[in-house]
């Protein structure tokens, strides 16, 4: 046990922790939404979101960036970043709504059992993850410095980039646009009473088949700004690294409670703080051992997650 | 519904009707030659009438030890997910403790430094895994269906990251000189060598007849009516008086054994272990096996876990318009697991119940849907 790395650390690791885990919670969101109207863990998300960080350093490169090119001007920046992103949100929604229609809605049709759905969506996710391999080549992908990692400025110590105001923020605006697309539109009521009773809402005139496109597609683009925030995060992007996220990402929707959009947001969060304080504390390559020790925990006193499932029940 | 995929449909049912009514000498005598096939199928003076089936890009023995491991770890699941309904994406974690057992007792780079024979380990390395699924079960069980599948792959998960980055568990170094299986010829050669994988097929697949026939009594007894009750309806279950939470508690504990034991087994024949033995990947392929097969069957989940083992290997040397198809054996396995969801989501060889419990689902067609 480290406690001086911890404490002397303790801001750097925060701020590492809170846009680590706003990366999680944007994919946190996708399985929350998926599982609040199916009941269903959509392991094919961590591919929703792969497709949009491929599709991030596509774009990037037919605008002609490469790795090791450096771009200046905020206006400039602003532009490449706005261009890839929507390209990644579309690229994603579109994949999430694909994996819809091929592998979930015939399996619906015929209301196969749980099980069935499970076994498709990992089916699904190999299948996805091994395309982007065999086209990568099985080699990572560079991406672009497209923000300084020079401190913007420094509170109580710890230095503040551009990179993790970005991530946050940006994650911050999309949650809260998801929010208040759920619980204020006419589709997010559709969602609502889908999630609530499926048959009633088809009763009272929701297209079920609709609604569920919906989800997969909001889902899918928040996986797909997730994508892009990763690449420039990382600064690499490797096909397999969707796994692991996926996971991570699912952890922190049931630690919030999944099918709960703000217990999503608060897991996703928890999640990048409890990673790097451990790593911290005991070492980084501890990080994701400490990561499962904390849901295992969480869920032996809260079954149902810090804020409880509620997707239907929100604002009823 | 195809009237061609239909009438395949009946030929199958009738071929499972005629099984079970034909008298029960003639189901020995076939069960006696499936089980003399597989006995003699390593042998080369055997195989190479088989056209096609044996592999061309690696030793065929080898790949058959590979595919009855698979098979073990199969029926082993099929315990957990098919009868008594608990989802575990983490069973991979039970081999991995079974092999690390074997690996920390017997090898010298071990840091107990007990050179233990691999015998005498082995019944330990068993024990040990049945107490760590009934120490992840005991706190876990009382969660339901997707919180336990989340649970099971994260201590997966948690275990391949203590072998990684302990300094006792070795992480990539790993442990060598695992001692094989004791043994010897008439010659004073040893049984279990390095070069000849047969005799380590033969030793797991005697093992996989026992560990079938003890399930298969065991399914038969109140312990297995017991399961089955709980995987169609735990409320239910628990208000006729199944104690549900003993009896998956046992469900998760037998099944870890099964693991434990074929992780031994494994340690023993490679006789090194280090952490990449041991990712994630490995115990979908392995749920996926048990539900293709038909999840709830012991036949079928043998012969979902055999399937699944050997064509993954069997794509290895295959060459088809320069590409190398042993590259694509993943992507094929996912779609291939799609198309069966859809087409035929109790697996090839269900089990009755079962499969009458889905045909009357596919019946209930939801509102709207």
């Amino acid at each position: 046990m480290d406690f001086n790395g911890l404490f002397s650390n303790f801001g750097e690791l925060t701020t590492t922790g809170l846009t680590q885990g706003a990366i999680y919670a944007l994919v946190a969101l996708g399985y929350t939404l998926v599982y609040g109207v199916l009941k269903l863990i959509n392991f094919a998300h961590s591919e929703v979101f792969i497709a949009g960080a491929f599709a991030a350093i596509w774009t990037w490169s037919a605008l002609g960036l490469n790795q090791d090119s450096v771009v200046n001007g905020v206006g400039s920046i602003i532009m490449y970043l706005g261009v890839a992103m929507v390209v990644a949100a579309l690229a994603s929604a579109v994949t999430a709504s694909v994996i819809e229609r091929v592998a979930y809605r015939p399996l619906r049709k015929r209301n196969a059992p749980p099980l069935a759905f499970l076994i498709t969506a990992i089916g699904a996710s190999i299948a996805i993850s091994e395309l982007f391999g065999i086209w990568t080549d099985r080699r990572p992908e560079g991406v672009p410095n497209l923000i300084s990692i020079k401190p913007l400025f420094t509170i109580a110590g710890t230095p503040i980039r551009p990179i993790e105001l970005l991530i946050v923020g940006s994650a911050l605006v999309m949650m809260v646009g998801l929010d208040i697309f759920i619980n204020r539109t006419r589709f997010g009521r559709g969602i609502r009473a889908v999630a609530q009773d499926p048959n009633t809402a088809a009763l009272m005139g929701v297209n079920k088949d609709r609604i569920i496109l919906l989800v997969f597609i909001a889902g899918g683009a928040m996986a797909g700004v997730a994508g892009l925030l990763y690449d420039i995060r990382i600064g690499a992007l490797s096909y397999s690294v969707g796994f692991l996220l996926g996971l991570k990402a699912f952890t922190a929707a049931v630690l919030g409670g999944i099918g709960n959009l703000r217990g999503a947001l608060l897991g996703g969060l928890l999640l990048g703080l409890v990673e790097n304080y451990a790593s911290g504390l005991i070492g980084s390559q501890w990080k994701d051992f400490a990561a499962f020790a904390v849901l295992v925990v969480l869920l032996m006193f809260r079954p149902t997650g810090l804020l409880g499932e509620s997707l239907g029940r929100a604002r009823a | 519904m195809s009237g061609a995929a239909e009438r395949i449909r009946s030929d199958w049912r009738s071929v499972g009707e005629r099984w079970r009514r034909a008298p029960k000498w003639m189901r020995w005598a076939v069960l006696a030659a499936v089980v003399l096939f597989f006995y003699a199928l390593p042998n080369k003076e055997f195989y190479q009438y088989l056209g096609p089936i044996p592999t061309t890009g690696s030793n065929f023995g080898q790949v058959l030890f590979t595919v009855s491991i698979y098979v073990l770890l199969a029926v082993g699941l099929n315990i957990v997910v098919g009868f008594a309904g608990l989802l575990d994406l983490g069973y991979f974690g039970f081999f991995a403790v079974g092999a690390y057992t074997v690996a920390v007792l017997t090898s010298p780079s071990s840091d107990l430094k007990t050179h233990w024979p691999w015998l005498a380990v082995v019944p330990l390395a068993v024990a040990l895994t049945m107490i760590s699924g009934i120490s992840l079960g005991t706190p876990t069980l009382r969660l339901r269906g997707d919180y336990l599948a989340i649970v099971t792959l994260g201590f997966a998960e948690m275990i391949r990251i203590a072998a990684t980055s302990s300094t006792f568990l070795k992480g990539q170094r790993g442990f060598n000189q695992i001692p094989h299986p004791p043994g010897e010829y008439a010659d004073g050669k040893p049984v279990f060598g390095v070069l000849d994988a047969r005799p380590y097929y033969w030793l797991v697949l005697t093992l996989i007849i026992l560990v079938v026939f003890g399930v298969r009594n065991l399914t038969r007894s109140r312990v297995g009516r017991a399961w089955v009750s709980i995987r169609e309806d735990e409320d239910a279950a628990q208000l006729m008086g199944v104690p549900t939470f003993k009896f998956k508690l046992w469900a998760f504990a037998a099944g870890a054994a099964i693991g434990g034991l074929a992780g031994a087994l494994y340690a023993g024949k490679v006789n090194f272990v280090n952490s990449q033995n041991f990712e994630l990947l490995n115990s979908i392929i392995i749920l996926a096996a048990v539900i293709l097969g038909g999840s709830g069957n012991i036949v079928g989940a043998i012969v979902g876990g055999g399937l699944v083992a050997y064509l993954i290997e069997r794509f290895r040397g295959i060459e088809l318009f320069g590409w190398e198809l042993y590259e694509f054996r993943f992507l094929f396995f996912g779609v291939v697991l799609v198309v069966m969801m859809i087409f035929r989501p109790e697996g090839l060889i269900p089990n009755r119940r079962r499969a009458a419990e889905f045909k009357d689902r596919r019946k209930e067609v939801s509102v709207g849907g």
